[in-house]
């Protein structure tokens, strides 16, 4: 039972203001994800609402009580480092052990709650050693292990994963994932991997520069971005975007065109007028070939992943998209094709970036 | 290399005649060095034996000949030998004691930051660039002297009597002056190795409940054990020696007060022309600066390998 409410938190640093208001709620048993480019404060807006860091202004609410003049410690949450942060000296259990020593808790509780922690984290075999002895994956879990033993109320991780080589990677997201439905801990977790992001949020927050971007489930994100920036962040490929011109308008679709491209898009075109500059945003993944039809472009390097393959096509602008096609396809560099955005799944975004409303149903709230 | 010659037996075989030649011609030419640190080390000792058993006394030419164990037995039977003995002891554990303690909580709070820090880093480092002839007297004239110095000042300022520290406590005056001269070696390697603590280890501290003391306890004092471990080898190694500080302050006195073994041999051999007491001193100073120096090597490597 814990929530955590942020209302118009904000960070300075010697006059840069670095977290420029952020309000958030992050409701109970609910899994956050904040993500962002380097530098965007990620990791400081985690340190605030851990208390490592001094809220300069604003208000932080734990489990609706104001927590902004409270200590680390008090606040009743876990934080999983980047670095681990294991204390060097002592062996995983006493590093278990410590803060449920500091409270004071008698040794029987103590045995037994590191003894369950250990079983679900599979760290039996290695109490006695060192965290010098263990591998990355290893030392991983004992770092979440010595947050969960508190049983804190809220769990925050900051890039836990980002150490780790990819496949240990996917096997910590399984596992953590795993260990937060068996918990069903409010999580917050800070990571600049998407896939991270995307598997394992129940709501993302994106950030840029200390300002909430948009918050959603990582679907909303991926259909829906607000604009231009949230549209590239998220995603992998990146979504191609591309400057182009309002041909025309109806009241449910605009028509628009860039080089050898024509799509008409299911949005609501508001005060914009034929003749404006927008831009046209559309995922690898949401882009067909067109072999029958006139070439509009050339390819020039084709990235085979085996379950797909990653066609640069060259459009006959000079501007270069990205094509997602099947992992069979045979198109070789310098041959010609065409191609076909799908134009429920285009965006379009105003001058300003921001996205233009649309009006074709979401993929995945069609009952809704 | 063996290896590598077994494993390449064609290419070996013609050059191992030679290398040998080549392996005696390497030691011909490294001799002089070698032989040189051997009369260097070797000599001195020879002759610090040879003399300690001989009756040699520089103002007694009549004295001489085979004094067998008589310069030792001469010498551990003197309570002046067991008095240096114990003040050499107290010196050295004196001074660790302070230096160590007072440098960790130092290099604590020089950690943290506040206003000035750089310059007052400096300052706190700049006693260990006084030699200890001049810092000693500079304590003993500038600051400690009964009519004209600092202290004494000071307490007259406010109606009090000063203390003539260095008569009435000399040995204890020594620790201080001394403690003083390696406080800040101490300050800088342990401030070097605190801040070498990982940031994220002390928040970690900070998230699972612990205050500054359980911090300093848990965190930084195990991570501070082997500089810790350092310091007190260096120092043991130069405080066995100390003697300028003893000579220029008190001249060992009031009587033996604050005679070290090493003050004790230099007065044996320069003041009362003693060689053969002086030489047995010093054979018996080295017996045990080997002692002392194998019991740190000890602790010192079990606490370098965990
Ligand atoms: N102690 C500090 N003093 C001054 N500026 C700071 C301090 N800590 C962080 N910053 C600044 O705050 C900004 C945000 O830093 P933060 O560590 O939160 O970024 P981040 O989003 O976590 O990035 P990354 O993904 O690289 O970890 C950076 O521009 C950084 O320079
Ligand atoms: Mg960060």
């Amino acid at each position: 039972m814990a929530t955590v409410e942020l209302r118009d938190i904000r960070k300075t640093y010697s006059d840069e203001e670095i977290i420029k208001g952020v309000s958030l709620t992050i409701h109970d048993r609910e899994f956050v994800v904040f993500v962002g480019p380097s530098g965007c404060g990620k990791s400081t807006l985690l340190r605030m609402i851990a208390g490592l860091e001094e809220i300069t202004a604003g208000e932080l609410l734990i489990d609706g009580v104001r927590a902004n003049e409270k200590g680390p410690a008090e606040r009743g949450l876990a934080m999983v480092f980047q670095s681990y942060a294991l204390y060097p000296h002592m062996n995983v259990y006493r590093n278990m052990e410590f803060s449920l020593r500091l409270a004071g808790m008698p040794e029987a509780e103590r045995r037994q709650r590191i003894a369950d922690v250990a079983r679900i984290l599979q760290l039996e075999p290695y109490l006695d050693h060192k965290p010098g002895q263990l591998s990355g994956g290893q030392r991983q879990r004992v770092a979440i292990g010595r947050a969960i033993v508190r049983n804190p109320k809220v769990f925050l991780f900051d890039e836990p994963l980002s150490n780790l080589d990819a496949a240990l990677r996917g096997q910590m997201r399984v596992e953590l994932a795993t260990l937060h439905r068996r918990l069903g801990a409010t999580t917050i977790y800070v990571t600049h991997d998407q896939v991270e992001a995307m598997t394992m949020a129940d709501r993302i927050v994106v950030l840029r520069r200390g300002v909430v971007e948009q918050i959603g489930t990582p679907l909303d994100l991926y259909h829906r971005p607000r604009n231009l920036f949230v549209a590239q962040f998220m995603g992998s490929p990146a979504m191609n975007v591309l400057p182009a011109h309002i041909v025309s308008v109806t009241d449910r679709t605009a028509t628009v065109t860039t080089g050898p491209l024509t799509v008409t898009v299911p949005v609501h075109a508001g005060s914009l007028q034929p003749g404006a500059a927008v831009t046209l945003g559309v995922r690898p993944e949401h882009i067909g070939l067109d072999m029958a039809g006139a070439p509009q472009g050339l390819v020039e390097i084709s990235e085979r992943l085996g379950a797909a393959t990653l066609l640069h096509v060259r459009l006959s602008d000079g501007r270069q998209i990205v094509v997602q096609t099947g992992g069979d396809n045979m198109n070789a560099p310098d041959s010609a094709v065409g191609v076909t955005p799908d134009p429920a799944h285009c965006h379009l975004f105003d001058a300003d970036g921001v996205a233009l409303d649309h009006l074709a149903a979401h993929p995945l709230q069609v009952g809704s | 290399m063996d290896q590598a010659a077994g494993r390449i037996p064609v290419a070996a075989a013609p050059v191992g005649r030679p290398s040998r030649a080549r392996r005696t011609g390497g030691a011909l030419l490294l001799s002089p060095a070698v032989i040189l640190l051997l009369v260097w080390s070797l000599v001195p000792l020879a002759m610090t034996l040879w003399y300690s058993v001989r009756r040699y006394n520089l103002v007694d030419p009549t004295q001489v000949g085979f004094a067998g164990l008589g310069n030792y037995w001469y010498l551990l039977t003197d309570p002046d030998f067991l008095t240096a003995l114990l003040n050499t002891a107290i010196l050295v554990g004196g001074v660790l004691v302070i230096t160590v303690g007072l440098g960790t909580l130092l290099a604590v709070l020089f950690d943290q930051s506040f206003p000035g820090r750089g310059i007052a880093r400096v300052l706190v480092i700049s006693p260990f660039f006084v030699m200890p002839t001049v810092s000693a007297l500079l304590w003993k004239n500038l600051m400690l002297h009964p009519i004209y110095g600092v202290y004494s000042a000071m307490m007259r300022a406010v109606g009090l009597t000063p203390v003539d520290w260095l008569s009435r406590y000399p040995l204890a005056t020594l620790v201080m002056i001394v403690s003083w001269e390696w406080l800040p070696f101490a300050i800088l390697i342990l401030l070097t190795a605190i801040q070498s603590l990982d940031a994220e280890q002390k928040e970690a501290a900070r998230m699972d409940g612990a205050g500054p003391l359980a911090q300093f306890r848990y965190i930084i004092l195990p991570h501070l054990s082997r500089a810790i471990t350092v310091v007190i080898m260096i120092e043991t190694i130069f405080l066995l020696a100390v003697f300028a500080e003893i000579s220029v302050t008190t001249a060992g006195g009031p009587g033996v007060a604050s005679t070290n073994l090493a003050f004790l041999i230099y007065s044996r051999a320069l003041l009362q022309f003693d060689v053969g007491g002086a030489s047995a001193g010093g054979v018996v100073a080295i017996v045990i600066a080997n002692i002392v120096a194998a019991f740190l090597l000890r602790a010192v490597a079990r606490n370098l390998e965990a």
